[in-house]
């Protein structure tokens, strides 16, 4: 066992801010796209979702971590897959007893996140062989660096394709209406979603240049 | 790697599971008045907008006390009726749940109909709606003028029909298109309103538009109409025979 580290030390910032950019989940790992697609026509579901993907990832991500050594790794999908579903119903549950209209709008969504792949993923790859805190941290950053392009492609396709921000109504206010301006209603689309991933994506690797593949 | 014997295995599930199911029973539990409560407010809220009521729901801010009122004020009655047109005596039409009723042979439903007192007190009625639409079932409350035949305002809404495609049936431009029209023809037949793909006759008063992309909610939307009005049939009839006396 070595020395105790401090909870905020270097190395586990570093769980926390690698997601947000060269190891980001959505970008370079390519996971939980179908979510990132579907709920990002407005910000408000695009932020609840962000959040309640975060606070599964990180609940399954503690308590996988947590009994980690008695599960048989024989069985330990299944394990994964009970612990992902129950936290994920819990939110599930949580939402629709306080924020019913956010919890329609995401409808089946929520459900979904069960089938996320960052979760899994995050579960199977980080929590299985880690402590709590690490795992916690990991769960942080990862549902983070989700977060942060959710938040990005939310606000592009809310502020062009409704003309609102945040349910604000930033075009009507700005007066562009009236100067023959009009939402396009394809960004409100998934489709378009995707090709803003993809324009994100471009973005990125050509500021991080360690992410090109060379091959 | 450490080895486990198959009996830890199946304790180990057994436990596991036992712990899961209490857990999410126990918040199920606790949490359920809280969404109870949601559900109603939303069908009060649902039957307010079919008749053009609970407009300012956006700018209030708090949207339960705000539709309990408008709907204390403006939904002055609702009773039960069965097929055959006959007030039904002792079951509150607000608890029916239209579901179970369509899955009853027609002779037991019981239907209900909400009868809304506007500001100049006149009279609409407005009845529920519920069918099945692409993904899972979609719903909606209609309401009539005193003739039981022009549509005064209509609402739809669904579980979980495709964003932008079927989803858009419960947008303003599409139900907005229900005002006025005619559910029986000039002969007094019954004809409900039909969903025309490509485009309903401006003059026709028995039809409106689909929704491009979204076909089978458009015709879910048409047989939900046509399956669930067919029902009160007798009860329009009756209705009408009375007032004109």
């Amino acid at each position: 066992m070595s020395e105790k580290e401090p909870l905020l030390s270097k190395k586990y910032l570093k769980l926390v801010k690698d997601p947000l950019n060269e190891n980001n989940p959505i970008t370079v790992q390519v996971l939980g796209i179908c979510s990132a697609l579907a709920v990002t026509v407005k910000m408000k579901p695009a932020f609840v979702m962000a959040v309640s993907l975060m606070a599964v990832l990180a609940a399954s991500n503690v308590v996988y971590s947590l009994v980690r050594n008695y599960i048989p790794p024989r069985i330990r999908i299944i394990v994964q897959l009970t612990i992902i579903a129950t936290m994920v119903i819990l939110v599930d549950e949580i939402l629709k007893a306080y924020v019913y209209e956010v919890s329609k709008q995401l409808s089946v969504f929520v459900g979904l996140i069960i089938t996320n792949c960052i979760l899994m993923g995050r579960l199977e790859a980080f929590a299985m062989a880690n402590k709590p805190w690490p795992s916690f941290m990991d769960a942080l950053g990862n549902g983070a660096g989700y977060s942060l392009i959710l938040i990005i492609v939310s606000f592009i396709r809310e502020l062009f394709g409704s003309g609102t921000v945040w349910g604000y109504p930033v075009m009507e206010k700005l007066g562009v209406y009236n100067a023959g301006y009009e939402n396009n209603g394809f960004i409100t689309l998934p489709p378009f979603a995707l090709i803003l991933l993809g324009i994100i994506i471009w973005v990125q690797r050509s500021r991080v240049r360690k992410l090109i593949e060379t091959h | 790697m450490k080895s486990f014997s198959n009996t830890y295995i199946f304790i180990f599930s057994t436990v596991m599971v036992t712990l899961v199911a209490i857990l999410l029973s126990f918040v199920a539990e606790s949490l359920r008045p809280l969404q109870n409560k949601n559900k109603e407010v939303e069908k009060k809220m649902d039957i307010l907008r079919s008749v053009g009521k609970a407009e300012r729901i956006d700018e209030v801010k708090d949207k339960d006390v705000y539709i309990e009122e408008e709907y204390s004020r403006y939904i002055t009655g609702s009773y039960v009726i069965d097929t055959a047109g006959e007030k039904k005596e002792g079951i509150n039409a607000f608890n029916v749940d239209l579901k179970v009723e369509l899955a009853k042979p027609p002779q037991e439903m019981n239907l209900p109909v909400f009868v809304f007192t506007a500001d100049d007190s006149t009279q609409k009625y407005i009845i529920p709606l519920r069918g099945k639409g692409l993904w899972g079932p979609i719903w909606g409350y209609i309401s009539f003028y005193e003739d039981f035949n022009t549509i005064y305002g209509a609402i739809f809404d669904h579980k979980g029909e495709t964003p932008g495609l079927g989803a858009e049936i419960n947008q303003p431009f599409f139900q907005v298109q229900f005002v006025n029209k005619k559910i029986r023809d000039d002969n007094g037949n019954f004809v409900s309103v039909k969903v025309v793909k490509g485009g309903a006759k401006p003059d026709d008063l028995h039809a409106v538009d689909a929704i491009s992309g979204g076909t089978i909610t458009s015709v879910g939307v048409q047989a939900m109409m046509n399956d669930c009005l067919s029902h009160y049939e007798y009860y329009f009839k009756n209705a009408k025979t009375n007032q004109n006396e």
